[in-house]
């Protein structure tokens, strides 16, 4: 138990930043930008192939159930060694560790939302859409303003284990030298050599207390949400004039 | 005066299943049309098709003129001129009471904040509940729901409204709330179609009852002529049946 605290004290910096600014920004701190960046970007894409995969257009349609399928069936980590050997080839020059990764997760990870917001569209029931275009909304509009606010609502707790494992899958970046905090632990490992548990424990700690932390704010998100839509005790219950004429 | 909905020689089939048959009939401005006949007879299918939500595949519809079914019809120009009541309210859930009747007349027309939410206020009062106008639909009642729906589809002062079973879906304590809403919208001049079972609103609001059964209109005529002496003998029994229970 001594160990962990000796380790965490004496390589603490390693730990968050990696060898920055004597080395590339590294550590804690580029797991949180790789995962935020990766999150951040693949739910719009996610999105939009959602939207694309329910589009009216059957073309469209096909093609992103293709792409979807074809990504959800390769391991991650061959779709990580694809891009870092595939896209310097494709592109004529090196790309760095980090943005090969951010690139990917974002790629796979997309696959994975598109399927989970699908499921959350297709889940509310057809008069929704209904009521909405026989207003006189638009498809676009419908789905902006009416379809997406209770689907994303409603995969919430799905979207919220993809970032998780988005957050996780950060990690493998460790097989591309990406400089992130699997790869800071490993430095500390190698350094001391006989202390592989504790290193690795500290580790686990750190994706754990990240992933509780989302987890937590998901589920406040969601709370208030429901607390605002069952009501708080704020409107007061009047008399209903109308039921008083006719009762 | 030319009629505000005319459908001539309508036919609509759901694969082999002939939903309806040469339906050719008018509403007139003004007019409150009810719909009845039994179950499956197409009374939902023949409303619905009056703003697209369901095709046809030959006949005319002329709204207002207009070709609904026409490859060149402003589709949602036309729905936000027609207000449409379903049987499930079909409420957004994630909306509060205000913000269901402001979306359509915001987002369409590009009204103003003010000016919609005072708007949505006014059609609140006539439905008798301006007091919920913070509520979320999760909070109300089925009646007070229905009501909010219509509200929410005169929002965009349609000519005409549509009302599909907009009680079967309620407890019976709470038919009367929305029934009288219905009343007031026909006694100001609403044109309407009503698809109901509710015999005594057909009786007391209807200028003419179109009876259908298997697809088709088998009657049109005045509430006193089909309750007192229906012509069809499917209306005959109908009526008999009414009766009987």
């Amino acid at each position: 138990m001594f160990d962990l605290f000796s380790i965490v004290q004496q390589n603490w910096t390693l730990f968050l930043i990696g060898q920055y600014p004597h080395g590339p920004l590294g550590g804690l701190a580029s797991t949180l930008i790789l995962a935020a960046l990766a999150l951040l970007l693949a739910f719009p894409f996610g999105l939009l192939l959602a939207l694309a995969r329910v589009s009216p257009w059957t073309g469209l349609r096909w093609a992103v159930t293709v792409w979807v399928y074809v990504l959800r069936g390769i391991p991650l980590l061959m779709v990580i060694f694809w891009t870092y050997f595939l896209v310097p080839l494709l592109i004529g020059h090196n790309i760095t560790g980090f943005v090969t990764m951010l690139c990917t997760l974002v790629i796979y990870q997309s696959a994975y939302l598109c399927e989970i917001i699908r499921g959350g569209i297709q889940a509310l029931p057809a008069g929704q859409y209904e009521a909405s275009r026989a207003l006189g909304l638009g498809y676009l509009r419908t789905t902006i303003w009416v379809i997406l606010p209770q689907a994303l609502y409603n995969a919430l707790p799905s979207l919220i284990s993809q970032f998780i494992s988005i957050i996780k899958e950060t990690s493998l970046g460790y097989v591309i030298n990406v400089q992130e905090v699997t790869f800071a632990a490993n430095q500390v490992n190698n350094q001391l050599l006989t202390k592989p548990f504790q290193v690795f424990f500290i580790l686990a700690i750190i994706y754990y207390l990240l992933c509780f932390g989302l987890t937590h704010l998901a589920g406040w998100v969601e709370r208030r949400i429901a607390r605002k839509r069952l009501g708080n005790g704020g409107t007061a219950v009047a008399a209903d004039p109308l039921l008083a004429i006719d009762n | 005066m030319h009629p505000m909905i005319m459908f001539s020689k309508i036919n609509k089939w759901y694969g082999e299943y002939h939903a309806l048959t040469d339906i050719t009939a008018e509403v007139k401005p003004g007019e409150v049309v009810v719909l009845c006949g039994p179950s499956g007879s197409g009374k939902s299918t023949l409303i619905r098709t009056v703003n697209r939500l369901e095709d046809i595949q030959k006949g005319q519809i002329l709204f207002d003129g207009q070709d609904v079914h026409g490859t060149d019809a402003h589709i949602n120009r036309l729905r936000s001129r027609v207000g449409f009541v379903f049987q499930s309210f079909n409420l957004f859930p994630h909306l509060s009471v205000l913000e269901n009747i402001t979306l359509a007349p915001t987002k369409i027309r590009s009204l103003k904040g003010s000016a919609a939410k005072q708007q949505a206020m006014q059609l609140l009062e006539r439905v008798g509940l301006a007091h919920k106008a913070g509520a979320y639909p999760a909070q109300l009642s089925g009646g007070q729901q229905q009501r909010v729906a219509i509200a929410r589809a005169l929002a965009m002062e349609p000519p005409v409204m549509l009302f599909d079973e907009p009680t079967s879906a309620l407890d019976p304590e709470m038919v009367g709330e929305v029934l009288s809403v219905m009343k007031g919208l026909a006694k100001d001049g609403m044109t309407m179609m009503c698809v109901t079972h509710e015999m005594n609103f057909a009786r007391e609001v209807a200028d003419t009852i179109w009876f259908m059964d298997a697809g088709q209109i088998l009657e049109k005529s005045t509430p006193e002529s089909f309750f007192n002496q229906p012509a069809h003998p499917r209306a005959q029994r109908f009526i008999a049946d009414l009766r009987a229970h």
